[in-house]
């Protein structure tokens, strides 16, 4: 079972990975947003491999669903000239190097401090019940504030977008 | 756990090698000539196309991709309610429908903005 889970991780890290570069080097910004969420659902497939199921699905929901559809409407309500070459290389790919390679030094040094258990605890059942149980017990009251929240972004939102009424 | 998954790995593995296969098959049984005059054509009846296949959209469309945006969220709560929904009970569904009726509330004013509109 463990030689199959880590051939798995290694297919899906191969999967995202691919797809997280061919979001940077497509010319169409269109094809990038696409392929970021076959990014997305990667990285969903990696929680699943670790038993993380709600995140998964909280992931292939919101990221492969909502974002990737809000980048794509947003790039077709404002884009302007050619699509074909609309992700165009720019002139600090040298900056953005320095910086990523800062930043993958600073996670090999991370990982490398880190004393790495087996498992700290087993995984346990049924994460989603627990969350559920959590939600509609013991968090009830954040539970519903968070439908307001979500009330209020939406018609902030609805307002912002349409610019409120006109003065008369 | 995984195991289960399996069976959804191998319903995607599945669809795409039908997809692979369906086009592969058609590659292996087609006429190799090169095609010449109207088999080129985008349509061999009807319209030509005009202008650029990637036009600019309404602005106004936005509008549903923020409020699909906010419901996709909703979902993400409804999502382990609907799992655990037979050993939560009453008091539960009481929270849920109230938080739904919340929601309702934003859907309300959307519709009322004519946000839903088509335009």
């Amino acid at each position: 079972m463990l030689d199959v889970s880590a051939l798995l991780f290694w297919l899906l890290a191969a999967i995202t990975i691919a797809a997280a570069l061919a979001v940077v080097l497509l010319k169409n910004i269109v094809h990038s947003a696409l392929y970021l969420v076959l990014t997305f659902a990667g990285v969903a497939g990696i929680y699943i491999l670790l038993q993380a199921e709600f995140l998964a699905a909280v992931q292939l929901l919101i990221y492969a669903g909502a974002v990737a559809i809000l980048i794509v409407f947003a790039v077709m309500l404002t884009r302007r000239g050619d699509i074909k070459a609309s992700n165009l290389y720019n002139f600090n790919y040298l900056a953005a190097g320095v910086v990523s390679l800062a930043l993958l030094v600073i996670i090999i040094l991370g990982n490398g401090r880190m004393a790495w258990t087996a498992a700290p605890a087993p995984a346990p059942a049924s994460n989603v019940a627990a969350i559920a149980n959590a939600f509609l017990g013991r968090y009830a009251i954040p539970f519903e504030v968070a439908a307001v929240l979500l009330l209020v972004a939406m018609v902030g939102a609805i307002l912002l977008a349409r610019g409120g009424k006109p003065e008369r | 756990m995984l195991q289960q998954y399996g069976i959804i790995a191998v319903f995607l593995v599945g669809g795409a090698a039908t997809a692979v296969a369906a086009l592969a098959a058609n590659w292996l049984l087609r006429p190799k000539k090169p095609p010449e005059g109207d088999k080129l054509a985008t349509y061999e009846c009807g319209l030509e196309t005009q202008g650029p296949t990637w036009i600019q959209f309404k602005v106004s469309y936005f509008l549903y991709a923020l409020v699909f945006l906010l419901f996709d969220v909703e979902t993400v709560f409804l999502y382990p309610w609907a799992v655990q929904f037979q050993a939560l009970g009453l008091f539960a569904f009481a929270e849920m429908i109230i938080f739904i009726g919340i929601l309702v509330l934003g859907l309300w004013y959307a519709w009322k903005e004519g946000a839903l509109k088509w335009l």
